[in-house]
């Protein structure tokens, strides 16, 4: 509870920033702020507290939260350029903060309402920092695109939550457990359930309702992609794992359904990453396929489910960071998003490309980069579940993967120089950049660091 | 006590950048004296010695485990002695910054991981890493259509290697309870399942262990990356990357699945053949020379999967000594064209000749190591070929004759480009050949030394490695 308290008051000092004039203060103190609520919520760890019978922050929750809460420390180091330019820093901040409190809410409901509240708030925030770069008309169709059809999901959402209502009468996780057990109604339920996995399949980007995803992706400014490709999946998918693992293991051949759309996933994702020549389209299309291997873990719900999405996540938003960071840096440098602009880049900044280089072979999950663990041990659930076909669809698709990421290694290294002239990075993306390198490969080589926790 | 090992080819991406190439050097000559030293210590037992074990990933049961036998010894041995000639073998006149170095002397460090692994993950693991370090070296350093040929290589060798890790998920699992990924417990679980689930699982092995051999039909990566590599890259990949594969296939598909084996023997011995017939007669047809051993090499290998998947003691002996010595060779011979292109500026056969009379030196070098590679007695190539075909021949006879028959046809392209390049007349490229320098020699007689040595006195090697067989034999 005292996370969410922080990120509030954060979000509402933010807002009188403007009026108060501290702007200038208010990026370390956020910083602060964060790692206040990190320590607050990492205290919790093992002292489960149930709030209302709305909020449970069981470890699951505070686990996720802590991971959340670094991975956003993390973006905001990197994003610290975007607010110095833009004319309304302040409601950025806000806004952030804001859907940090949905995603943490997402994190650790026990009561559907609450679900629900945690993906408006999460949401609505995004949709506007999705549109907040008002001058480019990519940015407003992005963000209009994002709302509309991320309205569409929310209605599905709300239409699940009711049917499951009306046959269980009651919005408790626990309580709606117990009822589907001895319930009657099993069409109702699956409906119900069916229309929650479209909802939850939309803000996790699983096909087919990924068509969103890298029009938006693109569209948005590269640090609001960034977050999204980040907190806003982890947050998705940590809450789709609660969800359907405390309400439905017992209810429906949901599991049937969701392993088609993860085949469909990897897939569409893989394939279509393949022909782009946009770095930042490349990437969306990466974080569709990613959504495929995370939700495997989903179908195979097992008792090693839960600590795999939350091993997968963190070190796919961690992965992810990096590449987004230095597509940042590079386009605004060279003016393009095209993987072409890095061509060379081994030669002018060799240190940029090595961690590019990591976090490529940690997307497309080459040994020892923590990427690999990642797919590791969710194909080992998988296969522990009995979906070993699942398993070989996947390996399958991964291959693919290795062939558009290496795309980018292949351009940095190989591809002669355009510009010799190194580019200069600041010392906040230097920082944020050595921390995601180095994390991605020691959670590579010691992923026993965050596997034990959950 | 292997740690040690490790320590130093990691120290080894620390190099300074002016001595790049010194340092190395004398970093991978450490790491072979201490090699060396373990050789010649090395108690002939059944036995793993200095097995270090700590526990890596507790709740998934993962271990670094590692521990060296007489089979794994033999290829650690292999990998040392080759790593510094090849660091050597870098001619002044092109420096390679020192990523180039750092960057085998990391390959080195994977191959030996993979070699005394005694954990299915760290094996697996250091499988994959050995594959970055030689995709950047091809990659940076390359021949001109080197983008598409590394990222074939490249996604070929991980599509094997991912449905290995698949295949070794799934013992993993059928170990008992507290999974665990440990050798023996790995070949436990194997050998517990029933044929037919054994037998998919061979396959899954065979893909990742094929490819890197390689073996037909799974070779069509190899000539294109072995031609296109830089000469080291190519000495890196045929001298001891391949033998990852057939260490692969001796220490773990095989014990673990010895009823897939049996299901599978036949039609593995006639892929096997099949492929040391085709690649022969493609080699013969080759102008060029480098991919004329490119072929010659996966006939080698061919013969050395045929004596394996044999499974008996000859093959198995004769496959491990037939290692060392095609590693061997095959660096010489890569070298040797590296030498000849240097200087003339092509690897065409038809344009070169007459080099006898120019280099001397390396015109008897060129003789000694071609006729181990053809397996003429008292070289190297001998008791390993001897070896693999008895044994070929005790589990098939038409198999044996017929890989028998194929030991003629390498003599035949062999003594051919001997012929054709250091014989006859000296063409126009050819005029003005100088013999071989103080650094090549340098690297070239550590070769024909081991190239006689083994010839002589294979013994030597063959003493070390036989508990560790019998008891692999005996273990199925």
């Amino acid at each position: 509870m005292n996370t969410l308290l922080i990120l509030s008051a954060l979000g509402v000092i933010a807002l009188f920033a403007e009026i108060f004039r501290f702007r200038k203060g208010l990026f370390p103190l956020i910083l602060l702020g964060l790692a206040a609520a990190f320590i607050f919520t990492a205290n919790q760890y093992n002292h489960p507290h149930v709030f209302f019978g709305m909020m449970n922050f069981d470890n699951y929750a505070v686990i996720f939260s802590c991971s959340i809460l670094v991975i956003a420390f993390l973006w905001f180091m990197m994003a610290k350029n975007y607010f110095l330019q833009e004319t309304s820093v302040t409601d950025h901040f806000s806004l952030i903060l804001f859907s940090l409190v949905g995603a943490v809410v997402m994190v650790s409901f026990s009561n559907l309402t609450m679900l629900f509240l945690g993906i408006e708030i999460l949401s609505v925030s995004v949709y506007v920092l999705a549109a907040s770069d008002k001058s480019n008309v990519m940015s407003n169709e992005s963000g209009f695109k994002y709302f509309l059809m991320g309205s569409f999901a929310t209605g599905f959402l709300l239409f699940g939550i009711t049917l499951i209502y009306g046959v269980t009468g009651s919005f408790d996780l626990a309580t709606i457990h117990t009822q589907l057990t001895t319930t009657n109604e099993k069409g109702l339920v699956l409906a119900g359930i069916l229309l929650l996995l479209v909802g939850l399949s939309f803000k996790s980007s699983l096909a087919p309702f990924h068509f969103w995803a890298p029009d938006v992706y693109e569209g948005a400014p590269t640090t609001v992609t960034t977050y999204m490709a980040t907190v806003v999946k982890t947050a998705a998918f940590a809450a789709f794992f609660r969800l359907f693992s405390t309400c439905f293991t017992a209810a429906g051949n949901w599991s049937d359904i969701l392993w088609w759309m993860v085949v469909l996933t990897l897939f569409i994702g893989n394939v279509s990453a393949v022909r782009q020549k946009s770095l930042k389209r490349l990437l969306a299309y990466s974080s569709v396929a990613h959504a495929g291997y995370i939700a495997i873990a989903i179908v195979s719900m097992s008792a090693t489910s839960a600590s795999a999405i939350f091993y997968y996540t963190l070190t796919y938003s961690i992965s992810s960071i990096t590449a987004f960071t230095i597509l940042f840096i590079v386009s605004r440098y060279k003016g393009s998003k095209d993987i072409s602009a890095f061509e060379g880049m081994s030669k002018a900044n060799p240190l940029l490309a090595f961690a590019m280089t990591v976090a490529m072979l940690s997307l497309a999950g080459i040994p020892p980069t923590a990427g690999f663990f990642a797919k590791y041990y969710v194909f080992l659930t998988a296969i522990n579940h009995g979906n070993t076909l699942l398993v070989l669809l996947a390996v399958i698709a991964a291959l693919i993967g290795i062939y558009y990421y290496f795309r980018v290694i292949i351009a940095m290294y190989f591809k002669p120089e355009q510009q010799l002239v190194p580019i200069q990075v600041g010392p906040l993306h230097r920082t944020v950049l050595i921390i995601t390198t180095v994390l991605t490969l020691l959670l590579g080589l010691f992923p026993n660091l965050v596997l034990g926790w959950i | 006590m292997l740690l040690i090992l490790f320590a130093f080819a990691v120290m080894g991406l620390f190099v300074p950048i002016r001595y790049g190439n010194r340092f190395a050097f004398i970093s991978s000559l450490i790491v072979f004296a201490y090699s060396l030293y373990l050789f010649l210590t090395f108690p002939i037992s059944a036995e793993y010695q200095y097995v270090a074990d700590y526990s890596w990933v507790q709740s998934l049961g993962i271990h670094f485990k590692v521990g060296i036998d007489g089979i794994s010894i033999l290829l650690v041995m292999l990998t040392t002695f080759l790593t510094p000639l090849i660091i050597f073998s870098v001619r002044k006149s092109e420096p390679r910054p020192r990523a180039f170095y750092s960057l085998i002397l990391f390959m080195e460090m994977a191959l030996i991981g993979v070699f005394v692994s005694m954990d299915g993950f760290l094996f697996y693991i250091f499988w994959e890493i050995a594959l970055i370090p030689i995709y950047f070296i091809c990659l940076l350093w390359g021949g001109k259509d080197r983008v598409k040929i590394t990222l074939k290589f490249f996604i070929y060798t991980i599509a094997g290697s991912l449905f290995m890790l698949v295949a070794l998920i799934y013992l993993y699992l059928h170990t008992p309870a507290q999974h665990s990924f440990d050798i023996s417990a790995l070949y436990a679980a194997g050998k517990s399942l029933d044929p037919h689930a054994q037998s998919i699982l061979f396959w899954f092995f065979f893909l990742a262990f094929g490819i890197k051999m390689p073996v037909f039909p799974l070779h069509t990566w190899q000539p294109d990356t072995y031609t296109d590599a830089p000469t080291q890259g190519t000495m890196m990949l045929s001298g001891i990357m391949l033998k990852m594969g057939i260490y692969g296939l001796i220490r773990w598909m095989i014990p673990m699945l010895p009823q897939g084996l049996a299901q599978n023997a036949e039609c593995m011995l006639w892929l096997a053949v099949a492929g040391i017939i085709y690649a022969g007669i493609i080699a013969f047809t080759q102008k060029d020379m480098k991919r004329l051993f490119a072929y010659s090499s996966i006939a080698h290998v061919g013969l050395i999967a045929a004596g394996i998947f044999a499974f008996n003691g000859q093959g198995l002996q004769g496959g491990i000594i037939q290692m060392l010595s095609h590693g061997i060779n095959v660096v010489g011979l890569f070298f040797i064209i590296d030498i000849i292109q240097s200087r003339t500026g092509t690897r065409n056969i038809p344009s070169l000749g007459g080099i006898r009379l120019k280099a001397p030196y390396l015109a008897t070098v060129f003789a000694i190591i071609m006729l181990g590679a053809i397996a003429l007695p008292l070289t190297d190539g001998f008791p390993g070929e001897f070896l693999l075909i008895s044994g070929v021949f005790k589990f098939n006879n038409i198999a044996g004759a017929v890989a028998g028959f194929t030991i003629i046809i390498g003599a035949v392209y062999m003594l051919r480009t001997y012929q054709n390049s250091m014989l006859g007349e000296t063409s126009v490229e050819t005029d003005n050949f100088t013999d071989l320098t103080m650094t090549e020699k340098t690297v070239l007689i550590p070769i024909v030394i081991m190239v006689i040595l083994i010839g002589v006195w294979p013994n030597l090697f063959l003493k070390v490695s036989e508990p560790a067989i019998m008891k692999l034999l005996s273990g199925i």
